[in-house]
């Protein structure tokens, strides 16, 4: 079995015990949260840290809580936890569509949302998800707190907005009534996304006021479909409107071809994906579930 | 690096390098080798033990991260009573073959029906799709876990069937 | 889920239901696999592996290894070739690189074996070894391998000029080509069978440790084989065979995959050699998906004659077998095609011919594994396509089509078109059974309304022959071994038994199925009876388990030895009763005197008896021992008739298996149970390979498969609930007309999935698509563009 390069390991007790260890041994640590992202890497030697600074026992970032009309998700919430959370569920259904497809149940015990967002796999279903509700990334210095959001944060494959020296420490929603869903197509259960588009709407009376359209593992810049987004709101959410929305969405991303699928397979999909969200996040507008 | 880690009841304090995985101190440094491993990617889920009472893959966990923790394998699943309805649930319904997936199979299973004692077919298969078998098809194995439910339940009706009638009316 | 019947906490006195007596240790953790095995003083090994497909080795420099605190000893190419062990022979007449000498072949072939303290180690020190490569162009796409200017793979061959490995044909050509052209309709179809890969849960390995002062070499290993591995190893490293014994512990799975000797092993027993210690090595998932014994790669080209009212008359197939850079597929001698030549299936054909020709290709070397009965799956995916694409033609529905040219049961025994005698049969009755419980007709009616609708629903049959069990030995050997399996049966003075088997469970159960044969025969509890496999010191001489052998042949062989005791038994008694042994007569567990029921002796009391200072008739020799080395007559013939139902998705592609129906005739079954256990498992198998299963190669030879996150195995999500059925045709030359089923359900089960995929895909003018039936391939057969899935989608 595959095991990984040695590494000096450090235990935080805190936020921030963890940025002075950060500090202390400077760029070529790493913050490992649940690490079903990062071990598997560092045993096929793909990644290669001096150090790991453990955040699992920080207790204070694995809170699922609602503060100043924004839902906050720590960054050590377990993904089971998110999935778990009927108030995550209540205000924002993408989450638990989206988690229900995020790996498999074991992984998702221990796997965290804030080490998925770090991670920033161009087929991540969270950063789609959190794009598409507008979400905001709480990070922390050792010169204090900064909130970049999320769209911003992820800036390419695998990289982020975080400095050296900076933690992920939270996740925040506005709450403003918004409906949303997920829809993922796979090769099997807990495979990567061929493909997956989120979608969060905000009515006004019949008029869309806010749409959000998140889009995996098809190189859309950002995670998001910006132009059919803008192309939706102001207006109904009638079928041949979701449908050319949709078929936007496909037009503006960027999928390249793996054995998951060609390039015209993958933009298929995401004007399938799109419409279907987009249409699952209407029926909830409606009371469906 | 010095861990103390409370495995099945018994507390094992071990010196450790710190990348050190889990399945491997596990197998390698406690003997225990019911646990097994298949795959370095988190996919196969042979390796699932408990972590303070979670089920997680033992090969995408440090030693080091279980420091002052409690883990609980397959060679903890039996009792002084005998063995656990789910061990018992695979062999009657045989949930098992070559046995590689088993140990890993049983520990979710035992986790599931703590949380939900009554599970339904598609609740056991999303509950196990983590972990893969290549011998069973996965029938026997759902069986099997319905099989412990159901044994539970009907011990459940027999030991505390009074109290639950009490309970009920109150 | 489907019921059936609930399985009894007694056992029974031979075939019957009856739990697992292997479970106990696997329930309780402790079941003992290869790298559980830890011995005082073992060291770990690594494999250092190339990352090229097809490269010229220039330099391997392994000092800074050498110089790591934990490293005992770095293995090269040049220091086997000092040896004579940088190649060995493999199962089909070629040579295999133990480690590169001179060029790598493939991704991931073996380049350097490092011996350490400890595994992280071993690990760490395969970065320190650096190799100078050139790179070559490589060959990746089969078809291109006998072009004049595709690169030349095995140079290492003097004289050896193009990728060509062999051609091999079966079946009357000229009959063939008369009866196509006088057919009303012939349908073509190309189709692959990709690569795909048994992928066992647990990986191959062994602990080889070579006692210096006694000279044995001890090797705990991960083989479907034991005895055929000593003997090779006796040939191949010249440590006489009594001094070589292999111990196949637990196996966490096999399927065709231990049954190979890997470079691996070989390299450990060197470890061992050079440090004077038992060295372990285990290879990692990647290690295994890359470089071990795959399955499959044949590219076919089928044709499939009929009359105008679907009468089939005969099939005409070609076949372009990739086998990759070694010719190591696992094979009997004369078959290097293995028994592709029951290609005509289950129908009764005037005439087929095949041909095959096998190339080179900078792959890894395998070819023949994953429960696939010596390419048979290969076979039956070939005329269940070909019947489908036929049926497609002719506008016929494809279970009215089966039903109407099926043999019928009168027809057996049958010798088919290419000369297979086919032992016993009801086809018919088979596939009318599974019809009947998929409910077909109405099946049908929802399709129709469903399309409609424009829903695509797709309801799909195979029906399978298998032909297990080889030899007989005189047309069956492998690396001229006889196809023969044994079994060596002790009564014990207090009547319990002792069986030594020459097979190899890998989950199988044999602990239990093969305590029951002998149940059945002696009339002694299967609780009663200890089963030893796997290990050679304590085992008689086999070739082992794989191609459904183990019952049809080392079965065969336990009831016919656990007979001789019988028959030895009723000398004893006569003795005991002083009657004549003609007097006394069997029943299950005693002999009796004819006509005096009350007059018996049961077996406990005559295995004390043959051990006791009885007085035995002259030329009759004491205890109640008996041993069978069987030499099959012929193989056995287990059928199948499957069912399977799906629904796809339009828009995305994707497949849902709604439901599986499998009838399977395994002639008498020993214990239910267990054999459904094994249908389920290769109906998975089946839903695995037909939907997901796939090892594709970029133009690099890259493999695109070599993890468990791009190598996709069926989860408990995409698994119906399987739905059995059974039929029972005894096999007439078995000794129990047991015909072996280990590999039935993933030799059928293919087949039926795709064809129903296909059949969803009907009203879109859609005849064909190979296999993995991804999301992606389903959507672009839709569009008219399928995929090459044995290629980098591009």
């Amino acid at each position: 079995m595959q095991v990984p390069a040695q590494f000096q390991y450090e235990k935080a007790t805190s936020v921030g015990h963890a940025l002075r260890l950060l500090a202390k041994y400077g760029a070529e640590s790493r913050v490992v949260a649940g690490g079903h992202s990062l071990l598997p890497m560092m045993k096929l030697r793909l990644a290669q840290p001096e150090a790991l600074i453990d955040i699992n026992d920080l207790d204070e970032l694995a809170l699922i809580r609602v503060d100043d009309g924004e839902l906050c998700v720590g960054a050590m919430v377990r993904h089971a936890a998110l999935l778990d959370s009927a108030v995550a569920g209540e205000h924002f259904p993408i989450f638990h569509d989206a988690e229900r497809v995020i790996a498999d149940p074991i992984v998702r015990n221990r796997g965290t949302v804030g080490g998925s967002l770090c991670q920033a796999d161009p087929s991540e279903d969270l950063s789609a998800a959190f794009c598409a509700v507008r979400a905001t990334a709480v990070i922390e210095g050792l010169g204090g707190r900064r909130t970049v959001p999320v769209r911003e944060f992820l800036v390419g494959p695998y990289e982020t907005v975080l400095a050296g020296g900076e933690i992920l420490v939270e996740i925040r929603v506005p709450i403003e009534g918004s409906v949303s869903a997920y829809e993922k197509v796979d090769r099997r259960a807990g495979d990567w996304a061929v493909a997956a588009a989120g979608a969060a709407v905000r009515f006004d009376g019949e008029t869309l006021a806010e749409v959000g359209i998140g889009l995996t593992a098809v190189g859309a810049t950002n995670f998001v479909a910006v132009e059919a987004e803008d192309f939706l709101r102001g207006g109904p959410a009638t079928a041949g409107r979701i449908t050319e929305a949709a078929s936007i969405a496909a037009r503006h991303c960027n999928p390249y071809a793996d054995q998951r699928g060609p390039v015209a397979y993958k933009r298929s999909l995401v004007a399938t994906l799109t419409a279907r969200a987009l249409t699952r996040a209407v029926a909830r507008h409606h009371g469906e579930r | 690096m010095q861990i103390t880690v409370d495995v099945n009841g018994k507390s094992y304090a071990r010196e450790i390098e710190p990348r050190l995985l889990l399945v491997h101190f596990l197998r390698d440094d406690l003997d225990l080798t019911g646990t097994h491993w298949g795959c370095d990617t988190s996919n196969c889920g042979v390796c699932v033990v408990w972590l303070d009472e979670v089920p997680v893959k033992s090969c995408t966990v440090l030693a080091a991260m279980v420091d002052g923790k409690s883990v609980r394998t397959v060679e903890g699943l039996a009792s002084t009573e005998g063995l656990d309805p789910v061990q018992r649930g695979f062999t009657q319904c045989h949930g098992l073959q070559c046995g590689f997936c088993t140990s890993g199979m049983m520990m979710t299973a035992r986790a599931l029906l703590d949380s939900n004692p009554d599970p339904t077919e598609p609740e056991i298969r999303a509950a196990i799709s983590g972990q893969l078998c290549r011998c069973t098809g996965y029938e026997n194995i759902v069986r099997s876990i319905r099989w412990a439910a159901e044994y539970e339940a009907a011990e459940a009706a027999t030991d505390f069937g009074d109290d639950l009638d009490e309970e009920v009316t109150a | 889920m489907t019921a059936t019947e609930p399985n009894p906490a007694t056992t029974p006195m031979g075939y019957g239901r009856m739990l697992r007596k292997e479970d106990a240790r696997f329930l309780r953790g402790r079941g003992r696999y290869v790298d559980d095995v830890k011995l005082p003083g073992m060291l770990y090994g690594a494999v250092l592996r190339s990352p090229y497909a097809h490269a010229r080795i220039l330099s391997v420099d392994a000092s800074a290894a050498e110089g790591h605190p934990k490293v005992l000893a770095v293995i090269t190419g040049e220091t086997l070739d000092a040896m004579g062990l940088a190649w060995m022979p493999t199962m089909s007449q070629d040579v295999q690189a133990v480690l590169a000498t001179d060029k790598v072949r493939f991704q991931g072939q073996e380049v350097a074996f490092v011996v350490a303290e400890d595994r992280y180690a071993a690990r760490d020190a395969l970065e320190l070894i650096s190799v100078d490569y050139e790179p070559l162009p490589p060959l990746v796409d089969a078809k291109r391998a006998l072009d004049p200017d595709a690169p030349l793979i095995r140079d290492d061959v003097k004289g050896r000029v193009n990728n060509h490995i062999f051609d091999w044909e079966t079946g009357d050509k000229a009959k063939t080509d008369e009866v196509f052209a006088g057919a009303d309709v012939v349908v073509t179809q190309d189709m692959l069978y990709p690569r795909v890969h048994p992928a066992p849960l647990e990986t191959c390995g062994t602990v080889a440790d070579l006692d210096p002062v006694s000279g044995k070499l001890t090797m705990w290993t991960t083989t479907q084989a034991p005895h055929a591995h000593r003997t090779v190893y006796a040939l191949v490293a010249g440590i006489p065979e009594h001094k070589i014994r292999i111990v196949a512990p637990d196996l966490g799975g096999g399927f065709g995959n231990k049954v190979g000797i890997y470079p691996g092993y070989l390299c450990s027993i060197v470890g061992s050699i050079l440090t004077g210690k038992p060295v372990k090595w285990m290879e990692d998932r990647s290690e295994n998906l890359m470089s071990t014994s795959f399955a499959r790669d044949y590219h076919m080209h089928g044709e499939i004659a009929s009359t105008k009212d679907g009468k089939i008359l005969g099939l005409r197939v070609k076949v372009l077998a990739d086998h990759g850079a070694f010719n190591g597929t696992a094979q009997p001698t004369k078959f290097p095609a293995g028994f592709f030549g029951v290609f005509t299936g289950s129908y009764d054909l005037r005439a087929a011919h095949c041909e095959v020709t096998g190339v080179y290709t900078n792959k890894a070397p395998g070819g023949v594994a994953y429960a696939c009965s010596f390419r048979i799956t290969e076979a039956v995916y070939l005329v269940e396509r070909m019947v489908d694409c036929l049926a497609y033609e002719l506008g016929v529905d494809p279970a009215e089509l089966r039903m109407r040219n099926l043999l019928r049961a009168e027809q057996f025994p049958y010798t088919c078109a290419t000369g297979w005698e086919y032992d016993s049969g009801d086809y018919p009755r088979a596939l009318r059974m599974a019809l009947d419980m998929a409910g077909y007709d109405e099946l049908r009616r929802e399709q129709a309304e469903k399309r409609e609708r424009g829903e695509l629903m797709g309801i799909g049959i195979s029906f399978f022959t298998e032909a297990v069990g080889a030899g007989p030995r005189k047309h069956m050997d492998i690396m001229g071994l006889g196809m023969a399996d044994a079994a060596e049966l002790r009564v014990h003075p207090t009547g319990k038994a002792v069986l030594r088997l020459s097979c190899m469970s890998q989950g199988q159960g044999h602990q239990t199925t093969f305590a029951q044969i002998v149940g059945e025969e002696l009339g002694i509890s299967p609780d009663d009876i200890e089963v030893v496999q796997g290990d050679t010191d304590q085992t008689p001489f086999g070739l082992g388990t794989y191609g459904s052998r183990s019952t049809p042949v080392s079965g065969a062989a336990t009831a016919v030895a656990a007979r001789k005791v019988r028959d030895r038994a009723k000398i004893v008694a006569s003795a005991m009763l002083e009657v004549s042994p003609d007097d006394l007569e069997w029943e299950k567990g005693r002999w009796f005197v004819k006509g005096d029921p009350e007059q018996g002796r049961t077996i406990t009391e005559i295995a004390l008896a043959a051990h006791s200072s009885l007085e035995l008739p002259e030329g009759i020799e004491g205890h109640l021992d008996a041993s069978c080395v069987y030499n099959p007559p012929n193989l056995t013939y287990p059928f199948g008739a499957y069912v399977c139902v799906v629904d796809v998705d339009r828009d995305t592609g994707r497949v849902r298996v709604r439901r599986f129906i499998a009838v399977d005739d395994c002639g008498v079954r020993i214990n239910p149970m267990i054999v459904e256990g094994q249908v389920h498992g290769g109906l998975a198998d089946g839903i695995g390979m037909a939907l997901m299963e796939g090892m594709a190669f970029d133009g690099d030879g890259n493999h695109l498969g070599g993890s468990f996150m791009d190598y996709l195995l069926p989860t408990s999500m995409e698994c119906p609930s399987w739905e059995l059925g059974e039929t029972v045709t005894p096999s007439p030359h078995h000794p129990i007309g047991a015909k072996g089923v280990g590999e039935s359900a993933t030799v059928g089960s293919p087949p039926a999935v795709v064809n129903a995929v296909l059949d969803a895909l009907k009203p879109l003018g859609v005849r064909h698509a190979d296999m993995p039936l991804t999301p992606a391939a389903v959507w672009s057969a839709m569009q008219g563009t399928p995929l090459r899935t044995d290629l980098a989608i591009g």
